[in-house]
This record gives C-alpha cells, sequence and structure tokens, in this order.
C-alpha cells in the first residue's frame, strides 16, 4: 500500500512532466492504432470475403474480359451453385477527385445478390431495383457520404464505356456484419449490356469477372481448376480463385505501402519511447540522493528499483489508457472525413490488444536504464549527488 | 546586452549525454519520417515526369483518363498521323507510334505476388520518340516479330523475364531479345513488342494511344485545338509531361497527406520531448540561473542561452534524421499505381528543397518546445533563484 502511494506521489511531483509524457503517450498510442486500423482497412476486401465464393477472371489480366457465354458453361460445371456476371464500371461521379470515387458494378442482380447474403436490402426496394431498367442499389456508406436518397438519380461519365450514363437510387443496402463494404453501387448488367448493343457492338456480351457460388467449401480448388480446364487452349483462358485470394491479390500488389505504414506505426512507438525514456532518465537523477537515502535506512535495492519501474508503467498505462478511449472517436472522425476511401474502417481488438503491448513495452523499456543506475549506486555516491 | 557564450549551452547538453541523446534521437525519427515522406513524393513524381518527353503530345480518347481504358480507331489514328505540325525523323517519316497498351500478370520474384504489368505494342518510330530509353542488354526488338524487350526493373523484379526468357500472354509465345533501361521513368516498369503483333494476339482493332512529335512545342496549343476541334476525332490531346503527370496525382496526393499527417502528429511527440528536456534544464540549473543573472546577464541573455540549446538539440536531431533519410536513396520502392492499374518502381529522391524545408521544420520544432521553458528561465528572480540551491 505504502509502496503504491510512493509511486503515485513520484509520479505527481513534476505535474507538468508527467503530464506532458502523458500527452505524448496519448498521441503516439492513438496513432498508432489509427495506423494500424489503417493497414486492417486495406485487406478490408479480403476479410470480407465468403470461402464458398469463386471468381472467375481472363488469365491475362483483369482488364481483358471474357465472353458472356461462358457464364451458362460455368453453371453446367458440377459443384457450381450459381453464376453472376461482373463489371467494373469505373464511371466518375462530378470530378476525378478521390474524395468523389466511389466503386460501380454491372451485376446480373438477382443472382448477384442471392450470392451476397450480407448485403442487407428491403425486399421491397430490392422489386423496385428489379423493375427499374436504370435502378441502383447504393451502399449506406455511400449513400451517407453523397447523401443519395431513394430516387435521387445519379449521372456517371464512363471512361472504360465512354458518354454520359444515367442511374437511379432504387434501393440502399445496409452491412450485415461488422466487415462488410457499404461503399458500392450496383446497377443492372443488362441495362450495359443494351446500351454497349446500340452504342458500340463490338464490346457488348463481354464481361469483367464472374463470381461463382458453391456447393462445398472444401472442393473450392477443384471446381476452379475443373472451370480454367473447361476454357484451356479458347481466346479467352480463365484465372478461377477463392474470392479471398483475389482480393488479396489486390492488396498485394500495393503492398510497398502497406509495408511503410506498418514500418511509420512502429517509429511512432519509437519516439515515445525516446520520450518517456527520458523522462525516468530525468527522474531518476534528480532523485538520486533519495534513493540512496532509502537505501540507507535499510530498503532493498529492489525496492528502489520497483518504485521507479511502477511510476514508469503507472504514467504508460494512463497514457494508453486515454489513447486507446479516443481511437474510437477519432477513428470514426477519420473515416468520415475519407469518404468513401476506406470502405470499412473498425478498430478491431487485435489493435487494442497490440495498443496495450506497446505501451507496457515502452513502460518497461524506459524504466529499465534509471532502475540498473538506481539500484546500483552507492549509497555514499547517491548523497553525494546533484541533479 | 551581453550574450551567453554558445559554449554554456553546448556543455550543458555534454554534461546531460543520455537526455541530449533520447531528445535528439526523438527528434531525428520525426526528421527522417517528414524527409522520408518528402522524399517518395519526390521520387514518384520524378518517376513519372521523366517519363514524358516535352515536346511529345499523347492523344487518348475523351475522357478515358489512362491508356488502358482508351481505344483509338484506326482511321482515327491515321488522321492524327497525318495532321499538319507532326515532327518527321531522320528517315523522312512522321514521328509518330501508334501504341497498344495492355496489362498481364506476372508473378514477382521471391513472393510469386501476381502483378499488373503494363505490356505496350510500339510503332516503328516508338524508340525514337523517347531519347531516355536505351537498350542495355540483348537488342532492340524487330517489328513483325514475336520478339519484346523489357525495362530493367521488370528483369529484376520478375521471374522468367531475363535475356533470352519467354513470356506467354495472349495466346502466343514471345521471346524477350534486349533490357532497355528508361533512366528511372515509368518505362522501366514495362513491357514492349511491336504494336501490329500485340493487336493481333489480343484480337484488338484499335490503338490504345497515339504518341508523336510535334515540330514546334509553341504550337502545341493550336495543334490540339485543331485535333480536338476534328468532329471525326472523339479524343483529348495532351503534352505527355501533363498525361503523366496526372498520372501520379492520386498516389502523390495520398503520399503527401499521410506524410503531413504522420508529420504533425510525429512533431507533437517530438515537440513535448524538448520540452520536458528543457524545463527538466531549467528546473535543475534554478541556481546557476541566478547567479548568471547575479553576474549582471539580463533576462534576454538568459532566455536566448536556453533557446540556443533547445535549437542545437533541433539541429543535432536534423543532422542525425537527414542522415538516415539520404540512406534511403538506394531503396526502391514498386507498387500499384491506382491510376494505371499496374505496376511502377520508383526510389526516394534527395532534393535540396526537402533538406531545407526537413531543416525549418526542426528548426521550428525546436524553438516551439524550448521557447515556453526559457521564458520561465529568463522569468526566475535573482534572489528566489539562487536561494533553491
Amino acid at each position: 500500500m505504502q509502496f503504491l502511494k510512493l509511486i503515485w506521489r513520484g509520479a505527481l511531483r513534476h505535474k507538468l512532466r508527467t503530464g506532458l509524457t502523458v500527452t505524448g503517450l496519448v498521441v503516439a498510442i492513438l496513432s498508432f492504432g489509427l495506423l494500424q486500423t489503417i493497414v486492417d482497412a486495406w485487406y478490408a476486401g479480403a476479410n470480407a470475403a465468403a470461402p464458398n465464393r469463386l471468381v472467375t477472371r481472363n488469365a491475362v489480366s483483369l482488364v481483358f474480359p471474357m465472353p458472356i457465354n461462358y457464364r451458362e458453361k460455368i453453371r453446367a460445371v458440377p459443384g457450381v451453385q450459381a453464376v453472376a456476371a461482373a463489371n467494373w464500371f469505373g464511371g466518375t461521379y462530378r470530378d476525378t477527385t478521390m474524395r468523389n470515387f466511389f466503386p460501380q458494378f454491372a451485376v446480373d442482380a438477382v443472382s448477384y445478390f442471392a450470392m451476397y447474403p450480407e448485403y442487407r436490402i428491403d425486399p421491397d426496394a430490392f422489386h423496385a431495383f428489379l423493375r427499374d431498367r436504370k435502378g441502383v442499389v447504393v451502399g449506406r456508406k455511400l449513400a451517407d457520404t453523397h447523401g443519395f436518397r431513394v430516387g435521387d438519380p445519379i449521372p456517371l461519365k464512363g471512361t472504360i464505356f465512354p458518354g454520359d450514363w444515367e442511374f437511379t437510387v432504387r434501393a440502399i443496402y445496409d452491412p450485415g456484419e461488422s466487415t462488410t463494404d457499404t461503399s458500392a453501387m450496383f446497377f443492372h448488367f443488362d441495362y450495359l449490356n443494351e446500351t454497349l448493343k446500340r452504342r458500340s457492338p463490338r464490346r457488348a456480351d463481354r464481361v469483367g469477372v464472374f463470381v461463382v457460388a458453391i456447393d462445398d467449401v472444401s472442393r473450392a480448388a477443384e471446381v476452379s481448376h475443373a472451370i480454367d480446364e473447361l476454357f484451356r487452349n479458347s481466346t479467352a483462358e480463365t484465372l478461377t480463385e477463392t474470392e479471398r485470394a483475389f482480393q488479396i491479390g489486390f492488396a498485394k500488389q500495393t503492398e510497398a505501402i502497406v509495408v511503410a505504414i506498418r514500418l511509420v506505426s512502429f517509429v511512432v512507438i519509437a519516439i515515445i519511447l525516446a520520450v518517456m525514456a527520458n523522462t525516468m532518465a530525468m527522474t531518476a537523477r534528480e532523485r538520486t540522493a533519495e534513493y540512496a537515502t532509502l537505501k540507507a535506512i535499510g530498503f532493498q535495492p529492489a525496492y528502489v528499483a520497483g518504485l521507479i519501474l511502477g511510476e514508469s508503467l503507472a504514467i504508460a498505462c494512463i497514457g494508453a489508457a486515454l489513447g486507446i478511449a479516443l481511437t474510437f472517436p477519432i477513428g470514426e472522425w477519420f473515416s468520415a472525413q475519407m469518404g468513401t476511401l476506406f470502405p470499412v474502417f473498425e478498430v478491431s481488438q487485435g489493435t487494442v490488444a497490440l495498443q496495450v503491448v506497446c505501451a507496457l513495452i515502452v513502460g518497461l523499456a524506459a524504466a529499465a536504464l534509471p532502475m540498473r543506475r538506481a539500484a546500483k549506486v552507492r549509497i555514499v555516491d547517491g548523497l553525494r549527488a546533484i541533479g | 546586452m551581453k550574450a551567453i557564450p554558445i559554449a554554456y549551452s553546448l556543455r550543458n547538453l555534454w554534461t546531460r549525454r543520455l537526455t541530449t541523446v533520447l531528445t535528439a534521437g526523438g527528434m531525428a525519427l520525426v526528421v527522417f519520417v517528414f524527409a522520408a515522406v518528402l522524399m517518395l513524393d519526390a521520387g514518384l513524381r520524378a518517376a513519372l515526369v521523366a517519363t514524358g518527353q516535352p515536346d511529345n503530345v499523347l492523344v487518348t480518347r475523351r475522357a478515358s483518363g489512362t491508356e488502358v481504358q482508351s481505344a483509338v480507331e484506326r482511321t482515327q489514328a491515321a488522321i492524327v498521323e497525318s495532321a499538319p505540325g507532326v515532327a518527321t525523323g531522320a528517315d523522312g517519316r512522321p514521328l509518330v507510334s501508334k501504341e497498344t497498351v495492355v496489362l498481364i500478370t506476372l508473378p514477382k520474384r521471391g513472393t510469386g505476388v501476381l502483378t499488373n504489368i503494363t505490356t505496350r505494342g510500339i510503332g516503328p518510330a516508338g524508340l525514337a520518340l523517347r531519347p531516355q530509353v536505351r537498350i542495355v542488354a540483348g537488342h532492340m526488338l524487330r517489328f513483325g516479330t514475336d520478339e519484346i524487350v523489357v525495362g530493367r526493373s521488370i528483369s529484376e523484379r520478375f521471374d522468367r523475364a531475363g535475356l533470352g526468357d519467354r513470356l506467354r500472354f495472349g495466346g502466343r509465345e514471345w521471346t524477350i531479345v534486349g533490357v532497355f533501361d528508361a533512366g528511372g521513368s515509368a518505362f522501366d516498369s514495362e513491357v514492349w513488342g511491336d504494336s501490329e503483333q500485340l493487336m493481333q494476339s489480343f484480337r484488338r482493332q484499335a490503338f490504345s494511344s497515339v504518341v508523336l512529335r510535334v515540330a514546334n512545342v509553341n504550337g502545341f496549343d493550336a495543334f490540339r485545338d485543331a485535333l480536338e476541334s476534328d468532329p471525326r476525332l472523339p479524343v483529348e490531346v495532351k503534352r505527355e509531361r501533363t498525361f503523366y503527370e496526372e498520372q501520379s496525382k492520386t498516389m502523390s496526393t495520398f503520399i503527401s497527406y499521410l506524410g503531413l499527417t504522420l508529420s504533425v502528429i510525429f512533431s507533437i511527440g517530438a515537440l513535448i520531448g524538448a520540452m520536458i528536456t528543457m524545463y527538466a534544464a531549467v528546473a535543475n540549473r534554478t541556481a546557476e540561473i541566478g547567479a548568471l543573472r547575479a553576474l549582471g546577464f539580463r533576462r534576454g541573455s538568459i532566455l536566448l542561452a536556453f533557446l540556443a540549446e533547445s535549437l542545437l538539440l533541433a539541429v543535432l536531431g536534423w543532422i542525425i534524421g537527414l542522415a538516415l533519410a539520404s540512406l534511403m536513396q538506394w531503396v526502391h520502392i514498386s507498387t500499384m499505381n491506382w491510376q494505371s492499374f499496374s505496376e511502377l518502381a520508383f526510389s526516394f529522391a534527395l532534393t535540396p528543397r526537402i533538406v531545407l524545408s526537413s531543416l525549418a521544420f526542426a528548426i521550428v520544432m525546436g524553438l516551439a518546445g524550448g521557447v515556453l521553458p526559457a521564458l520561465r528561465a529568463a522569468r526566475l528572480q535573482i534572489v528566489d533563484a539562487l536561494r533553491a540551491a
């Protein structure tokens, strides 16, 4: 009890210094948490992937399409439950800035949404969408970002499919799970295809990817192989992989950035370690005479070292607690500012655990040198010392 | 007003070595991050700006944004080719390259990550239009064959992409007969083949873009207006340099926003570190300050001495941080450029501007961290200070 009281009094002795150190820790733990969450958001697509979904694309690369008749051929492969065509539309809304960017897909509406039960749509609204050829379904986050409401028009300028395109919001989908991306817009593949038949017939009846639902998750590799075999030596050979592998493929290509962010998030911990170690070194140096006194009246070196460790850990823990508490509201604010750039931005339990571990390491490491010094100092030298 | 010798500040830093090293170390890390982010952005811009030649012009379909999404029909390309104002080469033919740009995927060496690679079909004038491109191994591809040449970054980073290797895409095999160096530009991350051959194997009817040189750089505006107002041509005409600058926009914005945010957050940490150190320095030396005042030094001198100490810490941090950052120049980054959706390799570039702005950043940190403690030191009453000992 007395030990704890001593630690507490020690921590409060220089209120300004302790206050500054805690502030530094809060900033560091907070930014560490946010950076880790950004890294998580990078892999959000992969985390949201369901194990029973495969993605078939052209083997050369994603920019090459496949003929629409592949849809029926894939459906006939044993183990395949359903197939839906999906095309990346790549239209620009308002202008080409990052703020106004959001993904748009032309999909076989009925079969596609049946495969994605995590997109929660009101059945009536969904029927309204099915009845409207130019109708679209938008995600909750996208709707909130741009203020889209049911009935609103969305004009897009095509980059891949030239010209102006008009859409009308018919439904808004809500996330079924915390990892569900609600920043996308979906519309009817048929609308795209019919329009292309008029505007540029050569580009019609072509599909970017097929999403394939399978019966048995354990046979994913087998079914993928069977699909690719089907089109071997054709003009458009395919590459089929699980949705997760497909999404990770995207994230992997920008891995250098993820590595940089990870690195930076550990640099911030190193910086705060330097600050914290500095505080503890100064504290211990100033109190060398006191530690010598404690030893002189019979306290063990371990007791003195414990005082320093306790104070360091106490400051680290207060800083960490505040930092973690702030991570959630600030993360929410950040996510709102970024709009649809990070479709899923959620502070995970793993991140919080990492924050705690980092704070403990900082607390321990900062105390290490001063502890050794204080425990080792000879009473005579200590009593003579000046700060 | 008599100034306190700078040696006083220097000696104080030396006496408290551990604290000095820790504070300067914290600042060094902040300077390092600040400089590294600016260097990354500068490197990215340098790579993409070096890609465009000042007198080259790129013609793409209107509103397509990237070459991969663009399509220019043969008839349209022919009109562009014969437009007045196009420069002619040494052989008397117009300096025009009708290009086919597609993406293929190759596994990265080591990790095996399938990566999108820009594959460019060029016309016979393609090489002449890019004087920064030099063949460093093997020879240039012969037109009308299955020969291809690859950029240096590709041959270094990808499996089976060396001289003499064969790549399979578009339903046929291609032989790598040469490796080229494009001076760190985006072309270093590309594969080049014969435009007509690529069109055939990918069953394309249209080119992706037309690259040409204008005879008179100053006549560019007139040249662009003439082409863009031609009702037969749904095209966009841009200087090659402008086009590639736009290609780096998303990535560059992302890097600078992220860098700015990080620098601000980190500098708060370093500021706090500097403040703690300086407050402690003042508190420990209260008696000393009193003695200095008693000797006749004015409040201003005391203020300056402590500010100088804080600045010295910051400059020390700057030197260490910048030294660390300059080592990053040997690091190459390769990532996917979101706009072109394909692999792009670039390196950290240290420019004089970055050296200066990181120095300014460090000085501001030192001043901001030192000013409050220095004020406290200057405000001490002589009698109280002397009694504190």
